[in-house]
């Protein structure tokens, strides 16, 4: 794992000092709330309906033991009891008092952990696939590139006040497991002919109200210009980015008003004149960076015969080996998600005590090593497949053994207006109710992969264009009502969802979706075909009748 | 029928102005504002307490009478009176289940 150096351990040491000041500052009058908001935002601390909200920065969703354990005193010490893990791979804490955020951050500052960059109009937290370093199909571990583009990008003079915040999403395999072609800029990890290690890059992606599937603009940039081309794409965004509209401000907008050759040419233009420069990453730094990241000593493979016969013999393991196992690089080895949607739960909340029997796992078990994934689950990237029926028991006996990863209970939702100020319906309690109608574990297996994904509002917080079903919830005449897209995807064939018809209440959403995974049950070539296949192959009609019926 | 809400600085509390000027943490503590003269005075009052640090991002919010309580139009003000519809052991709503207990 990374650890901070000298420079790393200032800079935050620095950041905390400066913002107890502004809290100290704000709570003796010498700062207007005006003028404390944007300071606050820089710290991840936003201000939600019942309470404070703080955002903690978990830098490609990867943490330590010792951090986990920090994120459970936390949740314990200054909050309920619990933390929320979002689509960003970050933790949020939803009750923190503003008087005590400095004590906070100065607790995360011991454990190397901050709030910086969690939001406001800057470069955010750079999320990467949840398996990096771990997954079998693994081209280069893409947090390695997280972390140089984290270094080049906190609090980079020129990119601290961009027209719109800006995200970027690497991934290391041919799968996409890090949505990159819905980001500001999303990168695919790639070797050329040669050999050489470079990137695909893909720019102008993104959700909210505006979703888009971002435009390739290199095959192939070399690993050695990564910065160089980054910083090309912010200066064109930073300068002909609107800033009269703020829903208008993101790079999606630029590229679709200006044209993507045009804007193109600008990149590169811009790209020429600082190439070969300063930016240019040397191998040796590359080589660096990616020591911290070095695979851990692999044990040799234990007794899989322990794990054979559990398939047998403990009740659900066998679901649970199929469902929630990845295949790992190392022979003996597999990434085990650890879902934080259990039946009826709130999709990626997790309690102090649950973090803590992650950290002892990932500790025992995992070479101290856990991720966060952008679909709000926990992961242990390497452990040995001989010690996942021990890792499996612990977990069903803290509630975090549900055989679902990928299944239509694995649902992604915003906190929605059970927390958020922005919200305009509810999205929690809409998933647990889905949750609880396919609840049973044969019927689950039985409809297979399916990605349903939903927002409490159009800022789309949840996902929902990129959903296989997606489901958005909006305000009308005073009642919650839930519009429902159909094909969206988030991985290398991303897609944007379209609307199906007319929304459906509070009280209907549930048998709707109901009625659209039948249907798809129903009319599909096999159990082989997902979902998604289906939808591409048929089309709307048989969904859109199923649910409106024939007019 | 309005009230005037807003968020506590300190820790962020749903609060509403209730008698006197003062800030209360239960809705059926605020003070009713029934005129348009009457919404304006309340939020200049608390413009002014947003003035000492006491709250922030005030504004009024409509209410009607059911079964003799108030209860906000909006379903986000309702939430906001009581907290998450799903954590029911959280927010206002699980003070008022230990007072009652």
């Amino acid at each position: 794992m990374y650890r901070y150096d000298e420079f790393d351990r200032e800079f935050v040491d620095a950041r905390v000092a400066q913002f107890s000041d502004q809290v100290r500052r704000r709570l003796s009058g010498e700062l207007t709330e005006d003028q404390f908001k944007p300071l606050r935002l820089m710290n991840g601390l936003y201000l939600q309906l019942h309470a404070y909200m703080l955002r903690v920065a978990i830098p490609y969703g990867t943490l330590n033991s010792r951090q986990m354990r920090k994120l459970a005193e936390i949740a314990r010490k200054y909050d309920r009891g619990y933390g929320h893990f979002t689509t960003r791979q970050n933790v949020q804490f939803n009750w923190p008092r503003l008087d005590e955020t400095p004590a906070i951050l100065n607790e995360l500052a011991e454990v190397e952990m901050h709030a910086i960059q969690t939001s406001g109009n800057c470069i955010r937290n750079v999320t990467a696939d949840h398996f990096a370093g771990a997954a079998a199909d693994e081209i280069a571990d893409p947090r390695v590139y997280a972390e140089i583009l984290r270094q080049w990008s906190s609090l980079h003079p020129e990119f601290s006040f961009l027209p719109r915040k800006f995200k970027i999403a690497i991934t290391g395999a041919p799968h996409d497991r890090a949505a990159v072609q819905v980001h500001d800029i999303g990168l695919q990890l790639v070797r050329n002919e040669a050999g050489e290690t470079g990137f695909t890059v893909f720019v102008g992606g993104g959700l909210g109200r505006t979703p888009m599937i971002g435009r390739k603009v290199r095959d192939f940039l070399p690993e050695a210009d990564l910065l160089a081309y980054s910083e090309a794409i912010l200066r064109v965004y930073n300068l002909y980015g609107r800033r009269d509209n703020k829903y208008k401000a993101r790079i999606k907008i630029l590229v679709h008003e200006t044209g993507i050759e045009e804007l193109k040419a600008d990149i590169e233009r811009e790209f020429e004149a600082i190439r070969h420069g300063i930016l240019t990453l040397p191998k040796e730094e590359v080589d660096r960076i990616e020591a911290y990241f070095a695979a851990p000593e692999f044990a040799a493979p234990g007794d899989e015969a322990l794990f054979d016969a559990a398939l047998e013999t403990v009740p659900g393991f066998a679901n649970f080996a199929a469902r929630n196992l990845n295949a790992h690089r190392q022979a003996g080895y597999v990434s085990v998600t650890i879902s934080l949607k259990p039946i009826g739960g709130a999709p990626g909340d997790a309690t102090a005590e649950q973090m803590e029997v992650v950290a002892d796992l990932a500790a025992r078990y995992g070479h101290d090593e856990i991720r966060v994934s952008h679909e709000q689950n926990l992961v242990l990237p390497h452990v040995r497949k001989a010690d996942v029926p021990a890792i499996y028991k612990v977990l069903a006996e803290n509630g975090l053994a549900e055989a679902n990863a990928g299944l239509v209970t694995d649902i992604i939702a915003c906190p929605g207006m059970d927390y958020c100020a922005l919200a305009t319906a509810r999205s929690i309690p809409v998933a647990q109710r889905i949750s609880e109608r396919f609840g049973a574990s044969e019927r689950q297996q039985q409809i297979g992969d399916l990605k349903i994904k939903i927002s409490g509002c159009i800022n789309a917080c949840g996902h929902h264009h990129v959903g296989h079903i997606g489901i958005l919830g909006v305000e009308k005449k005073g009642k919650e009502y839930y519009q429902i897209t159909l094909g969206g995807s988030a991985d290398e064939s991303s897609s944007i969802g379209e609307i199906i018809g007319p929304g459906f209440s509070y009280e209907e959403v549930v048998d709707a979706v109901e009625n659209l995974v039948d249907t798809y049950v129903n009319i599909r070539d096999g159990e082989g075909e997902t979902f998604l296949e289906t939808y591409r192959r048929v089309g709307e009609t048989p969904f859109k009748e199923a649910l409106y019926g024939t007019q | 029928m309005k009230l005037v809400t807003a968020n506590r600085l300190s820790d962020g509390e749903v609060v509403w102005l209730g008698a006197a000027g003062r800030w209360v943490e239960t809705l059926f503590e605020a003070r009713l504002l029934e005129s348009r003269e009457e919404e304006a005075a309340a939020l200049a009052e608390a413009d002014a307490s947003v003035a000492r640090q006491e709250v922030v991002e005030p504004y009024a919010i409509d209410v009607i009478r059911e079964e003799g309580h108030l209860k906000p139009v909006r379903f986000r003000e309702q939430i906001r009176a009581a907290g998450p519809t799903i954590r029911l052991d959280l927010g206002k709503q699980a003070r008022r289940q230990e007072s009652a207990a």
